[in-house]
């Protein structure tokens, strides 16, 4: 077996893995809180991804410097994803709360095709390519063949995320209220925490999460497209579901399990049947270990 | 009155900003410049306004238990009775049905090629969106990888004509067969599964059955698909293009109204009681002693027969299929007329089947705006009407009756 083929296979599958991760999360926390498959978080993706291609494309034509452009495309995407999210929920689920399940899951499917039909309807179904904005790091040199500056930079990215995400759940006030909407949203209210309130800043933190990996992936793979949040949401879907949905550390394994997976059955394998094999892989574990790798089993009651 | 304009107008302005670079920005990569688009954002804010205020006049109303629409007294109402007379009125249903049976057995003699084509497609998701009303509407499973099942039946057609030269007389019932196997296939493992997960388990059965007809190219073309699928013959005999479109119109017909049949039967048998206790309340069906196993698994298998049926049926009709006819948008549709009709009712899936098909064929200005109407349909009828255009009946018994006669 060749050593360095099996590494630069694991680093791809690392950098694909956090950005699974970074989308997973914003699942992990609205169902932790709500109990809703947010179907619609793949396009919050996309709408990140895209908006950070057009105010970079704006940026670039006014001949703004590169590293600044990509920090305020981040900025924006970031912003305006958040935004979306927390619209999302006004709209489409905080009518429904209290509704049979279906209801807000079908509410969330017509969402997620509503999205993807606007951006495709406002802008194109081409593949709008992304501007190169990363600058060379001279540093990275002697790894490039196993790591690009933007593999470099989604690794940080995503990490530097993922531990300001923990920092806020565990130690801020707000996080604490998310945690004790999340375990029992009745006695939450009870004792004073505004879970209308929660709820938006459940999906506003999501969003914000989804735009950073759009932003990531878009400068990653160099293109845009509205049609990239379906699949990349229901990978994700799967990574929360790996590492078991609703668990925060969970959906981080998960995310970075199935990139590595993909990513060895992509290089030793075939690359044909990579996307069926996410699918094959929450088939498989919704059927025997549906409460994932993290998860803890819950029963179902009246 | 102050409180909703103000309202509307704060709605009007967030939702400007909102989208502001979705759709004000338009950028030319190859030319490298950027054309702002203020006048879509203005009118997009003055678009809002207005269904912000229509928005909360709606909330108000729902919030008082009223019906969204009132009919209106006088005329209106004797017209809005007259409509819903066929629904009630044993008499007036059998004439009804009768005239409409008619124009439909008239229709392809009278109206063009294109016409008819359309129609068969109309009718063919007809059949598709009562197929999935089995599993969504009666019985609560939320299937969201129908098309699944239906890519089975084109593909069984399809395939079985290339490589064994069967006809489409001995496909029919095979396609349907396999269908009926893939839904138990799928049935199966998912026993336990129940809402959310189920979907998504469904929905990536549809995904795994879609990209491997596209990758496993020796046997299915790939993205090529498979050409020249012969029609159906006719007593033996194949007939030219047009004769084809006309014989396959009344062989649809025929199944709908098959379709029709079969399902308002199984509505209110043993089977379909059981279904709508699984819709109702898992645990409790379970508690009344009926085989939940049992029970889903012919949900599934009802359900995805007719699937098979439809897409032998479209096989025939295209001559041609590839594996982009059945995507998620595909599955995602049928489920929107489902959800329009009302689950569980059998003339609103019906009605609603046809609008969501003809409306976008004959409106053209329309046809680009068509998915994002659905999707916009599934969102406002899940807030605003849950039950759907036309509620699904159920029949009662009335309890009191009995009482009478003990008494």
């Amino acid at each position: 077996m060749d050593v360095q083929y099996f590494i630069e296979l694991f680093f791809s599958g690392l950098t694909r893995g956090s950005i699974y991760a970074l989308i997973a999360l914003g699942y992990t926390l609205v169902y932790g809180i709500i109990e809703l498959i947010n179907f619609a978080h793949g396009e919050i993706y996309m709408l990140g991804a895209f908006t950070a291609l057009l105010v970079a494309g704006v940026l670039g034509i006014m001949g703004f410097p590169a590293g600044g452009i990509l920090v305020v495309a981040a900025l924006a995407a970031i912003i305006w994803s958040a935004a979306y999210g927390f619209t999302l929920e006004k709209v489409a689920y905080k009518p429904l709360r209290g509704a049979p399940r279906l209801s807000p899951l079908i509410s969330a499917i017509g969402m997620s095709i509503f999205l993807q039909n606007y951006v495709l309807l406002a802008q194109t179904s081409e593949y709008l390519p992304f501007p190169r904005l990363l600058p060379d790091m001279e540093f990275l040199d002697y790894i490039d063949n196993i790591m690009g500056p933007s593999d470099f930079l989604i690794l940080v990215c995503s990490m530097l995320a993922m531990v300001a995400l923990t920092i806020f759940i565990r130690y801020t006030k707000m996080g604490k209220a998310m945690r004790a909407t999340a375990q029992n949203r009745k006695m939450a209210l009870l004792l004073g925490i505004n879970a209308d309130r929660i709820i938006s800043l459940t999906f506003i933190v999501g969003s914000s999460l989804a735009a950073l990996g759009g932003v990531l992936i878009a400068s990653h793979m160099g293109q845009v497209n509205f049609s990239i949040g379906f699949l990349a949401g229901l990978k994700a879907f799967t990574a929360a579901v790996l590492g078991g949905i609703g668990s925060i550390p969970g959906a981080v394994v998960g995310g970075l399990v199935l990139g590595i997976a993909e990513s060895f059955t992509t290089g030793y394998l075939s690359g044909n049947y990579e996307d069926a094999l996410a699918f094959a892989l929450l088939i498989f574990i919704l059927i025997f270990r549906p409460d994932g790798i993290l998860g803890k089993a819950k029963v179902q009651k009246v | 009155m102050m409180r909703p304009v103000s309202k509307a107008l704060l709605a009007s302005i967030w939702f400007m900003l909102l989208t502001f670079p979705v759709m004000g920005i338009k950028l030319n990569t190859v030319k490298q410049t950027v054309e702002w688009q203020f006048d879509r954002i203005i009118l997009l804010g003055v678009a809002i306004f207005f269904l912000s205020l229509l928005w909360n006049w709606c909330f108000s109303r729902k919030g008082r238990g009223l019906p969204l629409i009132a009919l209106p007294t006088g005329m209106g109402a004797r017209l809005g009775r007259l409509c819903s007379l066929p629904l009630r009125d044993g008499r007036s249903r059998a004439v009804s049905l009768t005239v409409l049976l008619l124009v439909m057995l008239i229709m392809p003699l009278a109206s063009s090629f294109y016409q008819t084509n359309i129609m068969i497609l109309a009718m063919l998701y007809v059949m598709l969106a009562l197929g999935l009303n089995i599993a969504v509407g009666i019985a609560g499973q939320l299937v969201l990888g129908y098309v699944a099942f239906y890519a089975v039946g084109a593909y069984a057609y399809a395939l079985l004509n290339q490589f064994f030269g069967l006809g489409f007389w001995a496909c029919l019932p095979v396609g349907g067969l396999l269908a009926v196997l893939f839904g138990l296939a799928l049935g199966f493992p998912v026993l336990r599964l129940r809402g959310d997960y189920l979907a998504i388990v469904t929905l990536g059965f549809g995904e795994i059955v879609r990209l491997t007809l596209l990758n496993w190219t020796s046997l299915t073309g790939g993205s090529g698909g498979i050409k020249n699928i012969p029609g159906p013959s006719f007593f033996g005999k194949q007939l030219s293009i047009e004769g084809n479109t006309i014989f396959i119109y009344y062989l649809v017909l025929l199944a709908v109204i098959l379709t029709i049949v079969v399902i308002t039967r199984l509505k209110n048998s043993r089977v379909g009681l059981a279904l709508q206790a699984l819709r109702e309340d898992e645990i409790a069906c379970e508690a009344m002693g009926i085989d939940l196993a049992r029970v889903k698994l012919s949900a599934f298998a009802l359900s995805s027969c007719w699937a098979g049926f439809a897409g032998v049926i479209f096989a025939a009709k295209s001559t041609f299929i590839n594996p982009a006819s059945f995507t998620f948008m595909e599955s995602a549709m049928i489920l929107s007329m489902v959800v329009l009709g009302g689950m569980g009712s059998i003339v609103g899936v019906v009605i609603a089947a046809l609008i969501l098909i003809l409306a976008p064929e004959y409106l053209r200005a329309f046809s680009d705006y068509r998915m994002l109407i659905f999707g916009a349909i599934m969102v406002v009828m899940m807030i605003f009407r849950p039950q759907g255009l036309v509620t699904g009946e159920r029949r009662k018994y009335r309890i009191s009756a009995l009482k009478g006669e003990q008494a």
